[in-house]
């Protein structure tokens, strides 16, 4: 395309199909952040992924 | 800056927003998460393009540019309507995975109720909670890893949070905990992922050693500069911390081994208030320290602290985020890195769909077990009158209210339906909602607009460095 650049798919209408394994991290193991900022998660199903949310203003 | 946001409602909402932010002309179509980057007339010509397209243009959009060449951009607009990247309709798939319950996955283990020092903002109430000083039993957070692994059903990875108060303090059942939870693991078939925040006031070479060996994240709480710091993070005497703290978390960093990602699971993670608006200066101050993962948040307070952010702060804070971005995108072309925890977005590889629905499982995938284990949707609700779930130690647990949490997904907040970034915060947190707004059912506009200023910068970042690529490809591409 000589107009538009496309950066990302429709990764979500993908995923539809095969996500909810639940095993990823709970995205908001802390509440005390201000925001809860799923999309920043990783899924477990991508080979290595394992990142962790920072927590609270303790 | 300056955003727009389309909403039409044939066939479901079919919402796209399009921004502007550094020079790049940014569109998000949020049904499907497809990211566009755009030159000036796809840009302009969205504005007459919709779902349901025809082949050419409406004639007033041939004011944009030559014939030919709106031809040419209308075309590849309606090339990825076709293939489902723009004005894509919603998916009622997605509803059938509401208010599903799931196994309990993830504990926060409030280590200790207690305290070694008094920063101003702590809504832990320097670790009380509310209550008495109290420290968690050995005994009890065993009780709480076999609550986890009893509900945690066929889940396999279970997460714990060492947290308080000052997880430090009773670091003795931190070490027992985590040796009782490994013992269990080969014969549940679990795997254990713990976690630990600190103040960093005790940490020691043995902690450390520790800690760099069983966390797979440790989260050390730093406000940024110094006077910024120890103006709120003080010990009980009222003096500041900084310069004790610091020397051990860059020792504790620098001890760390890479993840398989080569990078090191670590946060230096700060709050910042009303009082350092200018708070990527925090950030930039980090960075300086040797350190390149961090988090600095916005502040949880009721609106009667003087500390609180409000909504004449906006601007301000805006201004920061993009600040921010634009360094980090800098800095990444000139070959230097930190990353930003609010800016870390995957736009390939991220959460599913129904985990985006679900939110922050709070209450239904993960709780909060207190030093008396009582449990709790989360820490933040630890001491809510109303709000407690049960005990680890006489097994009650409330499936009543665990039902309550697990519905409350993006779909049940009416506020979030025509939000374009719903779909990245998945309603806010719920423990947010409840302060702000009495129902975890309303997310709080504040934190909304934060979040989606955030959003924005993240998705610039990845637009940006993408045209870094480009160029260092050769510049294949027009845009």
């Amino acid at each position: 395309m000589s107009h538009i650049k496309t950066i990302a798919g429709a990764r979500l209408t993908a995923s539809v199909k095969n996500g909810g394994c639940g095993e990823c991290q709970a995205s908001c193991q802390s509440a005390c952040k201000t925001s809860c900022t799923v999309a920043n998660q990783k899924c477990e199903n991508n080979k290595n992924n394992r990142r962790f949310s920072p927590k609270t203003q303790k | 800056m300056r955003g727009r946001l389309f909403l039409l409602s044939l066939e479901g909402f079919k919402m796209l927003h399009k921004y502007e932010l550094n020079g790049y002309r940014i569109a998000i179509d949020t049904n499907s998460g497809a990211v566009h980057v755009l030159d000036k007339l796809a840009y302009d010509l969205l504005d007459y393009a919709s779902f349901e397209m025809g082949k050419e243009a409406p004639e007033e959009a041939y004011q944009l540019g030559s014939r030919e060449d709106v031809d040419v951009c209308w075309s590849e607009l309606g090339e990825l309507r076709d293939r489902g990247e723009l004005f894509c309709p919603d998916d009622k798939r997605l509803s059938s995975f509401r208010t599903a319950s799931a196994p309990v996955k993830s504990m926060c283990l409030l280590i200790a109720h207690d305290c070694n020092m008094k920063c101003e903002y702590c809504f832990a109430d320097e670790g009380c909670y509310g209550g008495k000083r109290n420290w968690l039993p050995e005994e009890t957070a065993k009780a709480a890893i076999d609550f986890l692994i009893e509900k945690s059903g066929s889940r396999h990875n279970l997460e714990v949070d060492f947290f308080g108060g000052e997880p430090l303090l009773n670091f003795g059942v931190v070490k027992s905990t985590v040796e009782y939870a490994r013992s269990l693991e080969q014969k549940h078939n679990k795997n254990f992922r713990f976690t630990i925040t600190t103040n960093g006031v005790l940490l020691d070479d043995d902690n450390i050693e520790f800690i760099n060996r069983e966390m797979s994240n440790v989260v050390m709480s730093l406000d940024g500069r110094k006077e910024i710091h120890d103006r709120i993070r003080t010990k009980k005497d009222g003096s500041g911390t900084y310069d004790a703290i610091v020397p051990k978390f860059q020792k504790l960093v620098s001890q760390r081994e890479n993840n398989a990602e080569g990078k090191r699971d670590y946060y230096l993670r700060g709050t910042f208030t009303r009082h350092n608006l200018d708070f990527s200066n925090d950030v930039f101050h980090i960075a300086g320290l040797g350190v390149d993962q961090i988090s600095v948040e916005p502040v949880v307070a009721p609106d009667s602290a003087p500390y609180s952010l409000r909504k004449e702060d906006l601007p301000r804070i805006f201004t920061e985020y993009e600040t921010l971005a634009k360094r980090i995108v800098e800095d990444r072309k000139n070959g230097g890195y930190f990353n930003f925890f609010h800016f870390m977005i995957d736009l390939e590889g991220g959460p599913c769909a129904i985990k985006r629905v679900k939110g922050c499982g709070c209450g239904n995938e993960y709780v909060a077990v207190a030093a008396n284990g009582d449990i709790y949707p989360c820490h933040q609700f630890v001491g809510v009158a109303g709000k407690k779930m049960g005990n680890v130690l006489d097994g009650s647990f409330d499936q009543g209210m665990k039902s309550e949490f697990a519905k409350a997904d993006i779909f049940a907040k009416t506020d979030c339906q025509n939000c374009w970034a719903k779909f990245y915060c998945s309603g806010g947190c719920n423990a947010n909602n409840f302060l702000y707004r009495g129902d975890i059912l309303k997310p709080y506009e504040i934190s909304c607009e934060m979040e989606r200023k955030r959003v924005e910068c993240a998705v610039m970042i990845k637009a940006a460095l993408a045209d870094e690529e480009k160029e260092n490809d050769g510049g294949k591409d027009a845009v």
